[in-house]
């Protein structure tokens, strides 16, 4: 008998390798076919303090957490006790099993760790009352002195994976398999007894008493686990991207370190700079002496940015930026996910300043829009930005291997080669006419690189001429803007043209009622909108992925096909609604927002219980830690 | 195919060259120092065998930040104070480009003060002027760091209450392997110094005295300069980090009460420059990286090859 789905949470102090373990866990339920996905909690800190990771697994696509949990490994925190004075600060250490029991599924399993955490702690928690009244299945184990027997205390962990292996009648095979990857000698000996003493363990002296089962699934090709962070690394890499400078800011850190450790096996070139501002000025130059570059930060070290990005506009250097949201204002929250910045990134510098904008609202989109952005930047001589935020950024999903199947793009765009120069226009220096609003197409004019022989101009971040002369003419002024405005224009029309859209959309077409997003909340909304379907209501979706220029097309054909749509952000002021209504012009009074801005991602549950708020019962109040913002007039 | 090919070609070069067609002609004021710079660089490029596409120059902005416009070769006129991190990352891109970045004491030492320290500790080869007027040109004589103390300007009307800042001191300090001072008054020594600091392998910083007569009329920009190369009672080894550091405490005591010491202060010919270190620890490539995109035969890796360790 096998479950329909699996949501295993470990829990423990932040720094107790619970990362690592669930890594493993998340790929040995790949690897055994089902689909799944992963959810990190942690902590501002770097060691101690209450952290969780969740690892949904199914044999249907999972797109989100999902709403709540139906299996905790309650491990305790290490950190919490202070090893000199063998002391506890606070009562920390229970925090693993107390923090989490609320969102605990009825007829769900708990293991905890006996060794860490004290029985007197567990009697003050009421919790055979409460086992009693939801359902749940409590298996006590002393998993650190399992561990300490065989090894180290740290391996706890890999008790707690054997324990949950024997409690969900799981094939330890996998499990062994990475183990075997991962490490060698006495620590993969170690590991093994202490997986499989715990697995006899609960098989032979515990009783089942429980329906929960590992579900079973079938892949047909080859997955991959991958969070948003390798989703972007990797697609800059396929794009042809081989410079990347920074400086740290969590979570834009991930891709930061992610491509600085590949780029020296392939020929690319990591920078960690003084600052924000030097970082995107790096990659300025860098993509200006003829290499694809990018930078990024998080909105603190975007802000800045806003100075470069400006200037690539101006000189028209290609160049990506990324920009990993997390909670604000200022340093904010940061380690919680939130859709906060999409304002920051869509206005910053100063001028009729702009850019290009992709949302991606999952892995294959982070990689594919990465790539995009690339392309986009390249072709058209402008600054792309890719925004996501800490939530997708951390999250893994299994991903067909096949999807990445595909060439790389070095492509430098409209560049000319020594030969194509020859042929080009120039002053009567000979300086090339760089910025030549004459045959410009599509607003682009052609470029050369330093080096290259009859390529030389200025390029400046002042008004210029078209061979880069500083120059205020007021009719080269407006040819200049016109031609760079043009290009927008361009980009959408080059966008709409594709045979595949960026915008997601899901649920029932013939429906009156839309839900619209953007960006991470994508795979909560798709689930909700799924969920609302199987119960006999009507509803559709649209995930937006092109803020700018933005998908005015698709966006205004959606509402209109609508009667009423929720707006759903992780925000608190309506950001992505403010951008419909100032794009589109109008359906003001057709929109409602759902607003979550406490840290946490939305929850599939939130969306419907939000549907029905708005739309079902009007008169009832959302019980969970949202927001609705009416239409307007209303 | 290579399109960087130009790059070390034989042949006479013309001074003629860097100089754009008639436009545009300099807006700098009659007499300013920034003449002595432009002429400098004419001079110097050509005689190291530079042609003008082999050359980038990345300038701030400011009354200096205009060089560019003036001399002929590629260049990048970006934002106030960050004209080293885009040259950094050009020479980085493509190390056979002769990377020139130059600004103002504003542009330079104030608001990209803190470019300027990470640049000379990280000693990228590139070569760096910084036109030392002692004042804000462009926009209209304010106070710079390097003004004098009591140096009275419409922003410090009472005078300045700051003590100027050391220019050569600090990048000694922060690690920059070649330090000259040099000024736009005295042009041979100015083409000298530049030719150095261009085949100089690291962090050549130039703190270039420019006298800028329209709004610091004070400065003591006119006075003769002592050369403490050819004078002997400046006798020093500019290898020496201690002897160098004395030297330039001694020039910077002095610098506005009347004797201006100009010349070179510190070389490291034996550190190697940052390019050299990175390319020795494995994190840049042996090819101009600018090249492979012009390479028809260049193999690209591709993501997938990572893919192994998610499965
Ligand atoms: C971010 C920013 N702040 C201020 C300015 C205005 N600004 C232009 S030039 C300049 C000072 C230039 O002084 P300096 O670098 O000494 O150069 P000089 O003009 O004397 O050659 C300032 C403050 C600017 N362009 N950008
Ligand atoms: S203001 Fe001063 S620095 Fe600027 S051009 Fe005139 S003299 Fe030169």
């Amino acid at each position: 008998m096998s479950s329909d789905e699996l949501i295993w949470r470990i829990a423990g102090g932040s720094g107790d390798g619970i990362d690592s373990t669930s890594q493993n866990f998340a790929k040995a339920l790949m690897r055994s076919g089902l689909d799944v996905f992963t959810h990190r909690h942690y902590p501002s800190r770097i060691r101690g303090g209450h952290t969780y990771v969740e690892i949904r697994a199914a044999d249907h696509e999972v797109q989100s957490r999902g709403d709540g949990y139906n299996f905790l490994l309650a491990l305790g925190d290490s950190f919490a006790r202070n090893p000199q004075e063998d002391a506890f600060y606070g009562n920390e250490e229970i925090k693993p099993l107390s923090e989490n029991l609320d969102e605990l599924r009825e007829g769900g399993i708990i293991i905890y760790d006996e060794g860490l955490i004290s029985e007197e702690d567990v009697e003050a928690l009421d919790l055979e009352a409460r086992a009693e009244e939801n359902d749940w299945h409590v298996f006590p184990m002393d998993l650190r002195g399992l561990a300490r027997e065989h090894g180290r205390e740290v391996m706890r962990n890999t008790a707690g994976v054997g324990a949950t292996a024997a409690l969900l009648e799981m094939d330890l095979e996998h499990i062994e398999d990475l183990m075997s990857d991962a490490m060698g000698g006495d620590i993969l000996e170690a590991n093994l007894e202490i997986l499989h003493e715990a697995y006899d363990t609960v098989t032979e002296e515990y009783d089942f008493e429980h329906d929960l089962r590992a579900p079973e699934g079938s892949h047909e090709t080859e997955q991959a686990l991958l969070s948003g962070s390798n989703a972007i690394a990797y697609g800059a890499i396929d794009a042809g991207c081989r410079f990347i400078a920074g400086y740290p800011m969590t979570p834009w850190t991930d891709v930061f370190t992610i491509l600085s450790q590949n780029f020296p096996d392939m020929g690319g070139v990591s920078e960690q700079v003084e600052d924000e501002i030097a970082a995107a000025a790096l990659a300025v130059g860098a993509s200006h002496a003829g290499v694809k570059a990018m930078s990024g930060s998080s909105g603190g070290g975007f802000a800045l940015m806003s100075e470069p990005l400006g200037l690539a506009e101006m000189t028209e250097t290609p160049l990506v930026l990324i920009e990993a949201m997390r909670a604000g204002p200022s340093t904010g929250m940061p380690t919680k996910p939130e859709q906060s910045d999409l304002e920051h990134i869509l206005y910053t510098s100063q001028g009729d300043s702009q850019r290009v904008v992709f949302a991606p609202g999952n892995i294959e989109e982070a990689y594919e829009q990465t790539r995009l952005a690339f392309e986009i930047a390249w072709d058209y001589q402008i600054p792309s930005i890719i925004i996501y935020d800490q939530k997708l950024s951390g999250e893994n999903t299994n991903v067909d291997v096949e999807f990445f199947d595909r060439e790389p793009q070095p492509d430098l765009g409209a560049t000319l080669t020594e030969e194509e120069l020859r042929e080009a226009a120039h002053d009567n220096s000979g300086k090339f006419k760089r910025f030549n609003y004459e045959d410009a197409e599509n607003g682009v004019s052609q470029r050369s690189i330093p080096g290259q022989k009859g390529g030389r101009f200025l390029a400046t971040g002042n008004e210029h001429s078209p061979v880069g002369h500083i120059n205020e003419d007021p009719d080269n002024r407006v040819a200049q803007m016109d031609r760079r405005l043009e290009k927008l224009e361009s980009i959408r029309e080059d966008l709409d043209s594709r045979e595949s859209s960026t915008q997601t959309y899901f649920g029932d077409e013939t429906a009156d009622y839309g839900v619209i997003t953007w960006g991470s909340s994508q795979g909560a909304v798709e689930e909700a909108v799924k969920r609302l379907n199987d119960d006999g209501h009507s509803v559709k979706g649209i995930s937006v992925s092109d803020m700018m220029p933005f998908a005015e097309a698709e966006v205004t054909e959606f509402l209109e096909s609508v009667d009423e749509a929720m707006v759903v952000e992780m925000n608190a002021t309506a950001q992505f609604r403010g951008l419909l209504q100032k794009e589109l012009g109008r359906f003001g009074e057709k929109l409602t927002s759902l607003l979550k801005y406490n840290g946490n991602p939305f929850e599939p549950a939130e969306i419907v219980e939000g549907y029905e708020v708005n739309f079902v019962e009007e008169d009832r109040e959302p019980t969970a830690q949202v927001r609705i913002e009416p239409a307007a007039g209303d | 195919m290579s399109a960087f090919n130009a790059i070390g070609e034989e042949r006479e070069i013309d001074r003629d060259e860097y100089t754009p067609g008639v436009e545009p002609q300099p807006t700098w004021c009659p007499g300013c120092g920034d003449f002595g710079v432009l002429k400098a660089l004419k001079q110097a490029l050509p005689e190291v065998g530079k042609t003008p596409e082999e050359v980038l120059t990345v300038t701030g902005i400011g009354c200096s930040g205009k060089l560019n416009s003036y001399l002929d070769t590629y260049g990048f006129h970006t934002i106030h104070g960050r004209s080293l991190p885009v040259a950094r990352a050009a020479k980085l891109a493509n190390p056979e480009l002769e990377v020139i970045a130059a600004g103002g004491d504003g542009d330079g030492y104030g608001i990209g003060g803190n470019h300027f320290i990470h640049s000379a500790r990280e000693n990228h080869d590139i070569t760096y002027i910084v036109f030392n007027n002692e004042i804000f040109g462009l926009t209209k004589g304010q106070t710079s760091p390097t003004s004098p103390k009591g140096h009275k300007s419409k922003t410090q009307p009472s005078g300045s209450a700051k003590t100027p800042l050391r220019p050569l001191s600090m990048s000694l300090n922060a690690g920059a392997s070649y330090v000259a001072r040099t000024a736009a008054v005295n042009p041979n020594q100015a083409k000298e110094i530049i030719k150095e600091a261009i085949e100089h392998d690291g962090f050549a910083h130039i703190d270039f005295l420019t006298q800028c007569p329209t709004w610091n009329k004070d400065a003591r920009q006119y006075v003769p300069y002592v050369d403490v190369q050819e004078s002997d009672d400046y006798d020093f080894d500019v290898s020496d980090r201690e002897e160098a550091a004395r030297m330039m405490r001694e020039t910077e005591d002095v610098l506005n009460e009347g004797t201006v010491l100009t010349g070179r202060y510190y070389v490291e010919d034996d550190r190697p420059s940052y390019q050299q270190e990175k390319h020795a620890v494995g994190e840049l490539p042996d090819e101009p990286l600018a090249e492979r995109y012009f390479d028809d035969d260049a193999e690209w890796e591709r993501s997938y090859d990572l893919l192994e360790r998610h499965t």
